[in-house]
């Protein structure tokens, strides 16, 4: 009953951030140069025998069809990186400044709050069905539609988070001095609801992951022989059943990459009201 | 006498955001006897309910009892494990919390939470337990004691939901019931009203009580001895008549000198006026309110009602009512944030708008707000230098070298080291905070500064500091004060002029010196007679006054 607990809370803490920002570096490393490592070609069948283990040959195995997974997840790693991260950006971005200027009242929160409603009641495999048929399957279509789903959400989080900041004097203080709406909601509102948003951003981040995998799973998201990490696990399930590695390893990666990202996310410093 | 709490060397250690551990209660020995009511009374943060808390052998998240005994009614509370806590607590010691609102659960009938400490503890049976409490509520002066039970939490006014608490712990007759701060949230004069019930309910049933305050006139009404704290450590201990006359710690000294009634004003002399210059502001037949604005345009709940008001060049107007008679709604109509549906508010002759975004950033200038709490009205992300300089640089266009120079003179002015510039709100003490609130409204240099309860929040030894430092920013800089408040002692010791405001209206109007004299609005007479005071007595005295006022409706 001494204070001999004292120490031990900041390390652990400051494990995970390490832990978190190392998953997260490896990965964008990965996105950024890994398919120029690539023994194979992504779409190349390079041995007879599918699923096969991992041998020197194909470090992680060999998949369905008998190409070689490393260079397929790769290849899935730079795709389920950069669209999930732009995606997500986008997403958070844009529902977080509407969000906040919505909080503030007015026509504005009752025009988008309705918009975003709607938006929210449609299923979301079906709205992104929807547009990438109408448009076609094509990264930049894939990003706004991630980005387009996962705006209500975001909106709907930062505008509640920011009624609250909102009631308090110091705002009120900013209102009577003749501030105008975007110096309240970037100064005085976002500063006290960054910790949250951060939060959010890290949830909304797996769920774009998933999504992306589940409209790949449709032919709508990245096309064949390419594949992000989502498709990956799905196109190789049939495997499990004989504990391929084909399974293992993209499902391994999207947990690591996931958890990075939140781990980072929870470790950076938490400004705002305690 | 027997001593039913006694309490050895306690010492209670905080967590900090490091985590490293440091003492918030340093030694303190104290002891209760049978039947005796003492006071526990201190700052915040002097540890004054941590010390109560752990008479129910509790520490808040965060803390830790670390060291001392603790006993109660013959038994150990310091390292006694949660189920033998539990069975004791709402059985040998009861606990009165501060807000009774938070405390009662808005979603069962009153009486269904009044006697749950007696049937958890299986002492009655329901309809004993519902009987005991009719009892209770009738001794606690509760209208229609019988059926009040019936009610739901937001179904009766704050003052009654803080007895019917009352008759919560008192159920099991407990051998020790802890009041903390339970009259600190209520208008003054529901304070004496709630005060009454407790001091008669406390004699008839001879309870010993542990009473947490930070007001010593309220105390003296109440309790037998007093123990005064700060920094977490004991600085005097005494009868309340010794502490009252013959305080012997320079901090006892202090209490009671910031509660004793203050010198009134020493008349200011105003600016001249030049010949057939306007008041500074002048409120004519200002109405405000919400809801449907019927067809005269007139609202339907009209919490400012036909207010004509001037304050000149440089004068202070005290502005007194209870909670909800309009005065804060009243400093919003003239801040532009509550428009008026009707009436005119002219600065220096000039209409204002009703709200700001009409209003000129000069006439915004002209005139700033001051909030009661400055834990929420100072943003907690933002440095005292980024609070202090925004305003500087909206309405003066300061940058640079010539921004800090002036938050550093800002400083100065509400003296406040210039090293707390870089400091975030939450490093600093809620006098700081409160100076620091006030610089930034100078900060524009305004004519005309509206104060809202500005002192209300702060211990009374802070808040006579602010309030002097108040009065001197006026000699210093001419300021005219809209002042806000619920406290006649403040209001005489500053104000030039008052005005007592009831349901939006004002019922009286008088210069500020005249205050002290007879004959006066009933309603003002009311509101003098609640003001605290040190002398014992005051208490049924004040009584008296809404007695006579009750019986006159």
């Amino acid at each position: 009953m001494s204070i001999s607990l004292a120490p031990r809370r900041p390390r652990r803490f400051a494990i995970s951030c390490i832990v978190g920002a190392v998953l997260v570096l490896f990965w964008i490393g990965v996105a950024a140069i890994g398919p120029l490592f690539a023994p194979h070609d992504v779409g190349a069948v390079v041995d007879l025998d599918v699923f096969s283990p991992a041998s020197r040959a194909f470090p992680l195995g060999t998949d369905y069809l008998g190409r070689d997974m490393l260079s397929r997840v790769l290849s899935a790693a730079r795709y389920t990186v950069a669209i999930a991260f732009v995606a997500t950006t986008l997403a958070a971005g844009a529902g977080v400044l509407l969000g906040l200027a919505a909080a503030a009242g007015g026509w504005l929160d009752l025009l988008l709050s309705r918009v975003f409603d709607t938006i929210i009641a449609i299923p979301s495999l079906m709205l992104g069905l929807v547009v990438i048929a109408s448009l076609g399957a094509s990264i930049p279509v894939l990003i706004g539609t991630l980005a387009l789903i996962y705006t209500p959400g975001a909106f709907r989080t930062a505008r509640a988070l920011a009624l609250n900041v909102n009631a308090l004097d110091f705002v009120t203080v900013a209102r009577a001095r003749g501030e105008r709406l975007p110096y309240i909601v970037v100064r005085e509102i976002l500063p006290n609801v960054c910790g949250p948003l951060l939060a959010d951003f890290g949830l909304r981040f797996v769920f774009v992951v998933l999504l992306l995998s589940g409209l790949s799973f449709l032919g709508l998201g990245v096309q064949p022989p390419y594949a992000d990490l989502g498709a990956l696990v799905r196109e190789n399930i049939a495997g499990l059943g004989f504990g391929a590695w084909a399974v293992l390893f993209p499902a391994l990666a999207i947990a690591s990459l996931t958890i990075g990202v939140n781990l980072v996310i929870d470790a950076l410093p938490k400004r705002g009201r305690a | 006498m027997i001593a039913l709490v006694q309490i050895e060397g306690l010492r209670i250690v905080a967590r900090g955001e490091d985590g490293a551990e440091f003492p918030i209660v340093h030694d303190v020995s104290l002891s209760v006897a049978a039947g005796e009511v003492l006071a526990l009374i201190g700052e915040s943060g002097s540890g004054k309910t941590t010390i109560a808390l752990a008479m129910l052998g509790y520490a808040r998240a965060g803390c830790r009892i670390a060291a001392g005994a603790i006993t109660v009614a013959g038994q150990r509370l310091d390292g006694l494990g949660e189920p033998a806590l539990r069975a004791l607590r709402g059985r040998t010691v009861a606990y009165v919390a501060q807000s009774a609102a938070a405390a009662f659960n808005p979603a069962l009938p009153i009486m269904a939470q009044v006697i749950e400490p007696a049937l958890i503890h299986g002492v009655m049976t329901r309809p004993a337990a519902e009987a005991k409490a009719r009892a209770l509520f009738a001794k606690l002066a509760l209208p229609d004691p019988d059926h009040v039970g019936d009610r739901y939490p937001h179904q009766v006014s704050g003052g009654q939901l803080q007895r019917l608490m009352a008759a919560m712990a008192l159920m099991t007759d407990p051998a020790l019931v802890i009041f903390d701060e339970p009259t600190t949230a209520l208008d003054v004069t529901t304070q004496i009203e709630v005060l009454m019930a407790f001091k008669a309910v406390v004699r008839d049933l001879g309870t010993t009580a542990v009473y947490v305050s930070h007001d010593l006139p309220v105390v003296a009404q109440i309790a037998d001895r007093i123990v005064v704290l700060r920094h977490g450590a004991v600085q005097e201990e005494g009868t309340t008549q010794a502490i009252l006359h013959a305080p012997a710690h320079e901090y006892s000294q202090a209490l009671v000198a910031a509660a004793a009634p203050r010198a009134p004003a020493p008349p200011v002399d105003l600016p001249a006026l030049d010949v057939g210059e306007p008041p500074l502001l002048e409120l004519r037949q200002v109405v405000a309110g919400y809801g449907r604005v019927d067809g005269d345009g007139l609202p339907a709940t009209r919490i400012v009602d036909a207010i004509d008001l001037k304050i000149l060049r440089g004068q202070v107007v005290g502005v007194i009512g209870e909670s909800g008679c309009g005065k804060s709604t009243l400093a919003r109509v003239v801040a532009g944030l509550h428009p008026p549906a009707s009436g005119y508010v002219n600065l220096c002759g000039v209409p204002l708008s009703g709200a700001v975004a009409t209003r000129t950033r000069d006439q915004l200038r002209r005139i700033q707000l001051v909030f009661q709490s400055a834990d929420t009205a100072l943003n907690p992300a933002n440095s005292v230098a980024q609070a202090l300089g925004r305003p500087l640089t909206f309405f003066h266009g300061l940058r640079g070298r010539a921004l800090r120079a002036e938050v550093a003179r800002l400083l100065d002015l509400v003296r406040l080291p210039a090293a707390l510039a870089e400091r975030l709100p939450g490093e600093l003490s809620g006098g700081q905070k409160q100076r620091v609130n006030l610089a930034r409204a100078l900060a524009a240099r305004p004519e005309l500064l509206l104060c809202d309860e500005v002192t209300s929040a702060l211990d009374p030894v802070v808040a006579e500091q602010v309030l002097d430092l108040l009065i001197e920013l006026r000699r210093e800089l001419g300021l005219a004060y809209m002042f806000i408040t619920h406290d006649l002692n403040i209001v005489r010791a500053i104000a030039d002029e008052v005005i007592v405001l009831k349901g939006g209206q004002i019922v009286e109007q008088a210069p500020g010196a005249a205050l002290s004299a007879p004959p006066h609005h009933p309603y003002t007479e009311l509101l003098m007679a609640s003001v605290p005071s040190l002398r014992c007595g005051w208490l049924e005295d004040a009584a008296a006054v809404i007695g006579t006022r009750a019986a006159r409706r």
